[in-house]
Parts: structure tokens; sequence; C-alpha cells
């Protein structure tokens, strides 16, 4: 720990980056040597679980040059914003009250086992008060957050599953405190500490897989541009954060980079990649006095922009603020676990009371009759109950993780079961959203032509030179050597193979996407790209009208463009829908009683994604996506949509066992508690099996996303 | 009696004294990255004149 400890010097900073490539041993030793043998690094640690490194260093040494640096390890590495630079932990405030309750829980059970086990008169007295002295104090520090989370439910007219708990364990304790004043027989503290233990042990495996599947999915984060080089004045090119600029500033722009702001061209003309932004796929045409938009990507040549809007005035702000309307629809929702608690709280609530009544009727004192209406608090406590959700869906989240698909929390496993309807965006979604070459084409090439245009295309960074190379490459091509490489911004890249001149250009004289592979004597070959369907795309939309679930495409592209998808995949489809019109495509559905599923990538899906009842999102996809939607899947198969589904819809089936099992117990050990037979033993023993049971019953969703 | 005097004692002690180790443990950020720990042991120390 070294690195976190050490005080930086007077002039030195620490930055922290995220490194989403970092993934072994392997990675972090090069990074952390790599960084350290520059002389401006103090000290640089990996932070695996996170996927970021932390580097004390020399102010001379800005964050961007830290990047450049990493590039040169080997590793994409991304500047974290200020306020999330610190990992957010759901698991480290539950893990303090975890080991306290476990502690104090073991040392009162290890007392009341004695009393149990026959200690009388002055040992069981010493006992007792020895439990309350351990148990006062800890339940007061670890049923924090029950208390905590009760009080602001029943502040606001609400109950929830902590409610029942709160006043179990309080009530508990103060009957088991009177008990041991008075010198009694039995004394609930070791019920009390159990009971917090055991719901606490559920509530960090449940924080623990939401940390998990957030650090998974910030690691996916980095597609927006965050600054842009600034031309000032004096020529100087200078890194501003997407923050920092202001209109009139001019950012030039490389090719295959993220505008950081709209703005108007100055210089210089290229295309741009609006798929983020509308869903469309093909790449727009600009030049001198055209307007782009902050999100999209500049696919050919450099350009010089003049910022006209910056910051929050961007339309990629826009589409944030229609977001953050549509998110008020999503946490209306009552979980699952809230709606049991409101008929379960009034009904254990109503049931104590009259038994009290009952006894005292009976003729019982008034002291016997409480400790019988207490007896049924306690043993009706909802421990059973309060693990049913929430350890089903750790042990569903943790196995579609396994599968590649990370759930957010656990309230979008509940939504996503109860979907009818779903609607998919085209670009990125059904499509892999980025140009393929075509695959008839690269099977005409012959190996040498093949290997030449592998090296060619792997010496650009131009996402067509990219797509060539990766489709190459799993081929298993093996690429040519070649000398005097030179790429041309805006035209391709040119070298000379064995003295014969070759380059891969932009064709000319063409509007569609392609480049050309010329080798001089022979004639020029044209590599056609499209967009492509996903590989299971079909295979995945059966697999949800199987499970009762429609789906249609709802696309910001051109009509054409999404005519011929919708023809593919049999489905409906409609085209150029705007993120409003999306949106509102949603409402409709939900006022005509559909649960709506919402399946999308871009920018321009975000308030659709926010809106629906559940949403899912690929890992390619705009951070504004990933954000917004419940799920992530990072494999290329569109299979997770079914499998999500179908885990969810498992997941739900096995809570409402759970809910089954705790009644079923109830039902057993309340007549027991009404008749005032249970003694603290029996209660630690029914809620020891009520507890194991229902947590054996949820491992079987290990195999949930299979 | 008289054993229950020390014994009690002795036992809460130990207790006390495994949870305050892991209040420290936790305080002093020995959890915020289990899965780097795990893999830290694998990386060789070639270097030994590079201080962690």
């Amino acid at each position: 720990m070294s690195a976190l400890e050490a005080i930086p010097a007077a002039e030195s900073e620490t930055s922290v980056l995220a490194v989403p490539g970092a993934h072994c041993a392997g990675c972090m030793s090069k990074i952390e040597r790599g960084l350290n043998a520059l002389p401006q690094v103090e000290s640089a640690r990996v932070n695996l679980t996170a996927r970021t490194v932390t580097v004390t260093h020399d102010i001379s040494l800005d964050d961007h040059a830290l990047v450049e640096e990493l590039a040169k390890i080997g590793f994409e590495a991304k500047r974290r914003k200020k306020e999330n630079a610190k990992p957010f932990s759901a698991v480290k405030p539950l893990l303090g009250p975890l080991a306290v309750a476990g502690f104090a829980a073991m040392n009162i059970m290890l007392l009341s086992v004695s009393v149990w086990s026959g200690a009388e008169g002055s040992t069981r007295h010493l006992f007792h008060w020895l439990s309350a002295l351990i148990a006062l104090p800890a339940v007061a520090y670890a049923g924090q957050p029950f208390f905590k989370s009760a009080w602001g439910a029943l502040k606001h007219g609400r109950t929830n599953m902590d409610v029942p708990i709160s006043i179990g364990v309080i009530i508990a304790c103060c009957l088991s405190l009177y008990e041991v004043i008075v010198g009694g027989e039995h004394a609930w503290f070791d019920s009390a500490l159990m009971l917090l233990a055991f719901l606490l042990a559920g509530r960090v495996l449940d924080a623990m897989m939401r940390d998990r599947a957030r650090h998974a999915v910030d690691a996916l984060l980095g597609q927006a541009a965050e600054g842009a080089l600034v031309l000032s004045e004096g020529g100087a090119l200078e890194w501003i954060a997407a923050e920092n600029l202001e209109p009139g500033m001019v950012m030039r722009v490389a090719a295959g980079e993220r505008l950081a702001a709209d703005g108007t061209i100055l210089r210089g003309a290229s295309r741009f990649d609006q798929s983020l932004l509308t869903g469309e796929t093909d790449p727009v045409a600009a030049q001198q006095g055209d307007k782009a938009l902050a999100g999209t990507l500049n696919v050919d040549a450099p350009v010089d922009i003049e910022v006209s809007h910056a910051g929050r005035d961007t339309t990629l702000a826009e589409i944030a603020r229609l977001m953050e309307a549509s998110t008020q629809n999503r946490s209306r929702y009552v979980r699952i676990a809230d709606r049991a608690a409101r008929l379960y709280a009034p009904a254990v609530h109503s049931l104590a009371a009259l038994a009290v009544v009952g006894w005292l009727v009976a003729g019982a004192s008034l002291y016997e009759a409480l400790v019988i209406g207490v007896a049924v608090l306690i043993i009706t406590c909802p421990c059973a109950l309060g693990l049913a959700v929430p350890v089903a869906q750790v042990v569903a989240s943790g196995s579609l993780l396994r599968a590649g698909i990370m759930v957010k929390d656990g309230s979008a496993l509940e939504r996503l079961a109860g979907v009818n309807r779903a609607l998919l965006d085209k670009t990125g979604t059904l499509t892999l959203g980025r140009p393929v070459p075509d695959a008839v084409t690269l099977d005409t090439l012959s190996e040498a032509e093949a290997g030449i245009a592998l090296a060619l295309a792997s010496h650009s960074r131009h996402p067509l030179s990219r797509g060539l190379a990766d489709a190459l490459m799993a081929r298993g091509v093996v690429p040519v050597s070649l000398e005097e490489v030179k790429e041309v911004p805006g035209v391709g890249v040119e070298a000379a193979w064995q003295g014969v001149k070759v380059a891969l250009t932009r064709p000319e004289g063409t509007t569609s996407m392609g480049v050309a592979l010329a080798i001089e004597v022979q004639p020029t070959r044209l590599i056609p790209f499209a967009d492509r369907l996903r590989d299971d795309a079909r295979e995945a939309l059966d697999g949800l009208a199987k499970l009762g679930i429609s789906s249609s495409i709802m696309s910001g592209d051109n009509a054409q463009a999404v005519a011929q998808v919708a023809r593919e995949t049999g489905l409906t489809g409609q085209a150029g829908a705007s993120p409003a019109d999306k949106q509102a495509a949603i409402a409709r559905l939900q006022a005509a009683g559909s649960r709506v599923l919402m399946v999308g990538d871009g920018l321009n899906d975000g308030p659709a994604l926010a809106a629906a009842d559940a949403s899912i999102a690929p890992g390619s996809a705009s951070d504004v996506g990933m954000q917004a939607a419940d799920f992530v899947f990072v494999q290329e198969s569109l299979s997770a949509l079914p499998r999500a589904v179908r885990a969810a819809r498992a997941t739900m089936r096995v809570v409402k066992q759970n809910f089954a099992l705790a009644i079923t117990y109830n039902v057993l050990a309340v007549p027991l508690a009404l008749l005032g037979y249970v003694t603290p033993l029996m209660a630690a023993i029914a809620m020891s099996a009520s507890s194991l049971i229902v947590v054996g019953n949820s491992l079987r969703l290990v195999r949930a996303a299979k | 009696m008289n054993g229950l005097v020390l014994l009690i004692p002795v036992a809460l002690g130990l207790g006390l004294i495994g949870l305050g180790a892991f209040f420290w443990a936790m305080r002093s950020g020995q959890f915020d990255d289990p899965d780097g720990a795990a893999a830290r042991i694998l990386i060789d120390d070639e270097d030994e004149d590079e201080p962690q």
C-alpha cells in the first residue's frame, strides 16, 4: 500500500486512470514497471478489481501524457472523471456491521448454549448480563442499515421488509433486557443478532454483485470524447478537457477520433459516423461550413472545427436531459420484497396484538400476555423472507455474469421477468454497428493479395482498415512485410512490396462504403463494406418469440436500411425515429398494458432505455446507453436476450418458492408461539433451518443462464 | 465458577482482537482490490532494486 500512503510532495499529484484492458498479473506488472520507469512517476499501483491505475507523479506530466505512455506500454487508458476517481463501493459500509453482528452472535451463542444446557441461578444471571453487554451495543451498530431504511420508509408512510425486521429486533432486545433485569428465564439476544448476521450476509452478497457489475460496466465506458486538441493562435496544439471547451475555440480532430463539442468545420472535409447519435449507419459527408455534432466519429480525414456549443449545450447533453425525465417512471417500480412486506408486516403485527389481547381475555397476567406477543413477533421476524429475494438474485446474477451478461441491480431481474414486448434498435443492436468487409469478396482474394491488404490495413487506425485487418486476421491470413509505408490522411495507406507499389485507398467515384486495394500492374480490387446482422439474430428473436415476447424494430436510420433488416429478421419496423419518438412509442405500449423491453446501444436510445420497463445494451454501446440500461451483454451474440429473460423468469420462480417456504415455516411456528411454547432455543433452530432451506433453494439458480 | 472468571474474559478478548484486526484491515484498504491481491502473488520480482 506504499503507493497510496506515500504523501505526495508539493509538486506532485495523484491521478486515477481507467485501464479496461488490465486483467491479469502480467498486465499489472507491465503497467506498474512501465510507469515506474518514467522519471516523473513516483509510484504507480494497479487496482485489478476496479481496473484502474493510481499514479503519483510530477505535475509536469499531465493526464493526457499518462494516457499516451500507457498506450506505448500497450494499454488503452482513459482519464477518470474527478467525481468518480475513487471507486464507489456498496459493500464497504456493510462489512463493519456484518463483522460486528457475526462476532456478537457467536459469543452470545456461546453463552446461550450454556444456558440451554442447564446453567441455572447466578451463573445464568451472569451469562444473561454478559449477553446483554455484548448484544446492546452490537445491535445499535450492526442494525443501523435496517433501522435507517425502515425509518426512511415509515417517514414516507410506506413500509418495507426492514420495518418488521427492525421492530422484531428492537422488541426482542427490550424484552430480553427486562428479563435480564428481573432475573428471568429467557433472553432472546442470540436470536436478534443471528437474524442481523444472516440478513447482513445476504445484503453483502447483493452489494458485491452490484459492485462487480458496476466495475465491469465502468471498464467498458469510454467512447465519448473527453477533450480535444485545441489550436491556439500561435499555431500550437494543446489538449483541453471537454468540460473546459468554450465556443470559439478551434479543435483539431484526427480521423478515428470522436468530437467533444458541437461545431462548424473551418478547414478540411471528412465524413462523420453519427450512428451513436441518430442510428444512421452510413457516414455523413461534411465540408467547410457544415455543422458537426459532439459524440460523432470523424471517419476520413483530420479537420479543424470551430466550437459552437460545448458542455451542457451540446446535442448530447440535450439527450441526457430527456433521459433524466424518463427515469422517474422506473423509480415508481415497487420491488417484490417490499410488496410482500406490505402484506406481511400488518399481518404479523396484528397477529401479535391479537395474541396479547387473547391471552389477557383468557386470564393471563399482562406480563405473560406481552411475553407471548413478543414471542410471536420474534418467531415471525422475516429472516427467511428477508433472504428470499436477495440470495436468489445474487446467485442468478452471478450465473449471468459468467455468461457475459452484467446485471446492474436486482430489481432489473424482477422487471425483466414480466416483459411481453420488445423494441430493438437496429444499428449496433441487431447489427454489429461497425462496417464489416464483404465475405464473398475476401474469398476471391489470392493469398498474396490478402497478405498485402492485411499489412496495409494494420498501418492505419481508420475504422475500415481496422475492420479489414480484423476480418483478415480471423481468416488466418499472414501479413507480408512492406517497405516505405506511408499513411496519407483522407486517402489511404501506400507502401512498396518487393519493389511493387501497393496501396489501400478510398475508392473513387462511388458513394457506398468500401476500400480499394491497388497493386501495380494488376487491376484494382474493390472490397465493399457493410454493417452486418449479428450472426444469431434470427435464433435470438425466435427465442424471444417462444418466451411469449413479440419484437419489433425501432430505428433512427432511414426507411430503406430498416426495411432490409426487417426483411432479414421478419420483424416489423419503424424508421426515422428520434429519441423522443422512441420514448413516446414505449409510453404508448405501456399505456396499452404491455411491459416493454428496450434493446439499444446509441445515445439516441438512452431516453427509451431509461423509460422502458427493462432494458438491455450491448457492450459496444455508447456510455449513455450502457449507463441507462439494466443489463449489459459483452458477447457478439444476441442470444443474450432470450438467455437473460429465461434467467430472470427462473429467478422469479425461485423467489416465489422461497416465499412459499418462508410462509410454510410461519404457518408451523406461529401456532406454537401463540400457545406460548416457543423458547429462545426453538427460535434459534427455526431461524437457522428456514434460512438454510431458502439459501439452498436459491443455489439451484447457479445454472440459470445456461 | 472461578474458571469462568478467567475463561470468559479470555474468550471475549480473543474475539475482540479478531474484530479489531478486521476493522484495521478494512480501514487500511486491504479489501480494496481482492482480485489484484490474488493476482499479485504471480508477479515475479526480477528487479529487486525496484521499491514496491
